[in-house]
């Protein structure tokens, strides 16, 4: 019992542990490259995000967005569903929280403003993710071209109605919502002043909790779990596979969809064009490196944060685009490293058991 | 190049010659010192059911696989543990049951790909459909070779699989269940093209287990069972029954019977025994009428069947493997839409319920495939024993872990799963000890009718012996069991009636005591039926 917990364990830690120090290796090579000292950059790197409030702030802020596509993403995939879409769900999450800010009445109290337009974000999310679970079921059309597809209609449809419809003039924004609104962390902690990171944070954890719960405590986490290892072994259960999988896209689309408040609710107080900025997709990679576990997504989450802001504070020695090289480092070392440490640990036990 | 068939060694040696052939793949041992001798200038019959080791036998004389132990002669050389490039350089050449061939390419594409001509450095499209046509003219084998693959039908595809592999120079031809996928008109086309070949000096081996087509077309054939050789057969001096026999039986010991039974002659419509029914009043626990179902090809995989079973009772359904016997219990189990007829259990209606339904009205179901449906591979032993039951094993929504574990820790023990560990993954378990955990999931619970498809395959000896005494426990406790098996004498040992499935339909419906091995050939092969149905 606690032998195979410890094997668990190291099974989950060991891959990206791996990945993270070829990534290192590489990122070196590349700094050398630049006739800098890796030491130096890394440093900086490092000061710049977890080194002062403000950094960290702005680390905690990305990886709030990116928890929840990270585990939306996941989502998806514990039912055997590859989520292309966070990218317009997260769009639309934001839109439709924007839309309803706006909508109640600007004295609203936020312990009643914050909830609906918390629910009216992960009903936009949710809605774009229903889109490919319901014509996968029905017309079997696959979710992963159906997804992307969706990201253009909807992100260009979204588009649309601020440029035409609800702009501020001059801009490519809503109008600011006076109900609704997330304190920031700087109001509670002086030093995080002029960070982004505000109480969505707070959401974001709790979703990832919930998420856990739903899916290794439930019965509908059992069985969307059993679906996504094996749907002919689901089937013979006597579960509906196709109900499963339109209720993890609708899922998979509201918790995406919900990361939208982080910066309708919390940052800007507006729906901004283009304001998800590859967080969607950014949130294919978190899920990938967090092993599809919520644990693991919020810590891949924080770390892709880091590599992101930590481009910013490396721009003067070199370009700050080495840093999404090395995000594809991490990526492409995970997906290869995942299963070869793992045999390399079980060849490693097997002496030892016998 | 466009080759041939001619060159092959004077007729009457050997071509193929293996011998103790051992593989196994982990626990499963898929040959156990099987052998095959095919001479030069025959048509070889290898049969035996699904997982007999036909195929892993016919990948290591492909190359794909590398035996355990034993030796691969071909054409006189030992050539133990060759390649597939080695193998297809010797002249071997495997027709897979599954195409593999371009559908967006032409005939002559697929035929020449990997060896293309070329003229100046560009591919010599005409001179790839001439040779094309050329060889097409030799061997009987007619193709448009400047026809796409996507529009061929499934016969002309063959045709094409078998000119690819006589374009390579291929001299010992190997199919893979080649008539699985033809009409009756197409097969007996491919019969005047092999018989054509074999008279060119070509060598060939058919995988199959429809003995009507062994009789029709083979010189010789070899039987295997379970990973063996059990028999190597003159096809003149033997009748379907004892190639049956040698199947599926025990007793391989072929005595030798009347060739009264063999196919082709008029099916006698023998009316003797009518099922006579157990002395027995109860109301049956299932009841299925009519029962119709179509398969993915618009074939009528079952067709028009009706039966019942009481409490206490087992049925047994024996037949040769593809005759409608997984699509007959997918269909009751709610796994497979029916196309006509109506099932009921314990008198109620349940042909239009879902496979949740069907469990709550008392249903349970052993299933002949655990790998993709009896088991979640990765979820826990204590997980999977709650497979199918997990509503009941929740409250509010949530699972309750320590039922679950409670559960788990009972059935381990009532059904001696090993090792009695609930965490671990059901797939690093031995094949029987996960079989075991399907039935004890499936008896564990309240159920009235159990579909037992296949319960004791690719099970060790110890548990098929547990496995069955549980069978007659479940019997003895007023359950009415559907057993379905490949293996004769299980079916024969378990059963209070025995029905033969053939070509979708029940042959007959005999009680245990007047179903021997021989009268259960007969129906088996189709040499007779009853019913009129």
């Amino acid at each position: 019992m606690t032998t195979g917990l410890r094997e668990k364990l190291e099974e989950a830690l060991f891959p990206p542990v791996v990945a993270l120090l070829i990534a290192l290796v590489c990122g070196d090579l590349l700094i050398l490259s630049y006739g800098q000292s890796p030491a130096m950059v890394y440093r900086l790197l490092l000061e710049g995000t977890w080194g002062n409030a403000y950094g960290f702030g702005q680390v905690l802020y990305k990886a709030t967005t990116l928890t929840f596509t990270g585990l939306a993403v996941s989502m998806g995939i514990r039912a055997g569903l590859f989520n292309v879409g966070a990218e317009s769900q997260l769009a639309a999450g934001g839109f439709l929280a924007a839309m309803a800010g706006l909508a109640v009445s600007p004295g609203m109290p936020g312990i009643l403003a914050i909830p609906i337009c918390m629910v009216a974000a992960a009903v936009g999310g949710g809605i774009v993710g229903a889109i490919p679970g319901f014509l996968k079921v029905k017309f079997g059309a696959h979710e992963v071209i159906v997804t992307i597809m969706l990201n253009f209609v909807v992100l260009a449809l979204l588009n649309w109605a601020i440029a035409t419809h609800l702009n501020v003039p001059e801009t490519l924004h809503t109008t600011e919502i006076s109900s609704g609104r997330l304190p920031r962390v700087e109001s509670f902690i002086g030093a995080f002043h002029g960070s982004a990171a505000n109480l969505t944070l707070i959401v974001a954890l709790l979703v990832a909790v919930a998420v856990w719960f739903y899916l290794f405590r439930s019965r509908q986490g059992y069985e969307l779990r059993a679906v996504g290892l094996q749907p002919d072994a689901a089937e013979y259960g006597g579960i509906r596979v196709g109900k499963i999988w339109f209720r993890a896209m609708v899922l998979s689309g509201a918790i995406a969809g919900l990361g939208g408040i982080n910066y309708v609710l919390g940052y800007k107080y507006y729906y901004e064009e283009g304001f998800a900025g590859g967080s969607g997709f950014l949130g294919i990679a978190v899920a990938l490196v967090g092993r599809n576990h919520p644990l693991g997504v919020v810590l891949a989450a924080l770390f892709f944060a880091t590599l992101s802001q930590g481009g910013l504070a490396i721009h003067a020695f070199v370009p700050k685009q080495m840093v999404e090289v090395l995000q594809g480092v991490v990526i492409l070392a995970v997906a290869m490293s995942v299963p070869e440490v793992r045999r390399a640990l079980r060849q490693a036990r097997r002496p030892a058991a016998a | 190049m466009s080759t041939s068939v001619a060159a092959a060694p004077e007729p009457g040696a050997h071509a193929i010659r293996m011998q103790g052939i051992d593989k196994a793949f982990g626990a499963v041992r898929a040959n156990r010192a099987a052998s095959l001798d095919v001479l030069a200038g025959e048509i070889h019959a290898l049969v035996g059911e699904n997982g007999a080791g036909k195929s892993t036998l016919m990948k290591i004389l492909g190359g794909l696989q590398k035996p355990d132990a034993g030796s691969l002669e071909v054409n006189g050389n030992d050539v133990t543990g060759w390649s597939t490039s080695d193998a297809i350089a010797a002249g071997i050449g495997v027709v897979h049951q599954h195409f593999m061939l371009v559908s967006t390419l032409t005939v002559a594409e697929n035929i020449v790909l990997g060896q293309e001509p070329v003229s100046g450095g560009r591919f010599d499209r005409s001179r790839a459909i001439s040779d094309v046509e050329k060889l097409s003219e030799e061997t009987g084998l007619v193709v448009a070779a400047d026809r796409k693959i996507a529009d061929l039908s499934v016969g002309e595809a063959q045709r094409v699989e078998i000119l690819k592999t006589l374009f390579r120079g291929a001299r010992i031809l190997v199919l893979d269940e080649p008539t699985a996928v033809l009409s009756p008109p197409e097969v007996r086309e491919l019969w005047t093209v092999l018989r054509k070949l074999r008279d060119a000096g070509g060598t060939i081996v058919l995988i199959t287990h429809r003995l009507d087509e062994v009789i029709d077309i083979s010189d010789t054939i070899t039987v295997m069972r379970a990973g063996e050789t059990v028999a190597r057969l003159r096809t003149a001096d033997t009748t379907p029954a004892q190639i049956a026999r040698a199947m599926v039986g025990r007793d391989v010991a072929l005595s030798s019977r009347a060739g009264a039974s063999a196919l082709g002659a008029e099916l006698p419509e023998a009316g003797s025994a009518q099922p006579s029914p157990p002395s027995s009043d109860l109301p049956s626990a299932l009841n299925v009428t009519d029962l119709v179902v179509v398969g993915a090809r618009g074939t009528c995989e079952v067709d028009g069947v009706t039966f019942s079973i009481r409490p206490g009772e087992i049925l047994g359904i024996a037949g040769v493997e593809g005759n409608g016997q997984t699509e007959l219990v997918e269909a009751l189990a709610g796994l497979r839409p029916i196309a006509s007829g109506s099932i009921r259990i314990g008198g109620v209606e349940v042909t239009y319920r879902d496979v949740a339904r069907r469990r709550d009205a008392g249903l349970s179901h052993i299933p002949e495939d655990r790998h993709r449906r009896g088991l979640i591979l990765d979820y826990s032993i204590a997980d999977n024993l709650v497979l199918g039951l997990q509503s009941s094993f929740a409250s509010r929504g949530m699972l309750d872990g320590t039922r679950i574990t409670d559960n788990a820790g009972t059935r381990i023990e009532e059904f001696d799963i090993r090792p009695p560990s609930s965490e671990l993954p059901a797939r690093s378990l031995s094949g029987g000890n996960q079989q075991k955990v399907v039935i004890a999931r499936e008896m564990g619970r309240e159920f009235s009718v159990l579909l037992a498809s296949q319960p004791t395959r690719g099970v060790d000896v110890g548990a098929i012996e547990f496995i069955h005494s549980r069978l007659r426990e479940a019997r003895g406790a007023g359950k009415a069991v559907l057993l379905v098996s490949a293996e004769l004498n299980e079916v024969l040992a378990l059963s209070d009636r025995v029905a033969v499935m053939y070509r979708g339909k029940f042959a007959t419906v005999l009680p245990v005591a007047e179903a021997t091995e021989d009268v259960l050939g007969e129906y088996m092969i189709g040499a007779r039926k009853d019913s009129a149905a």
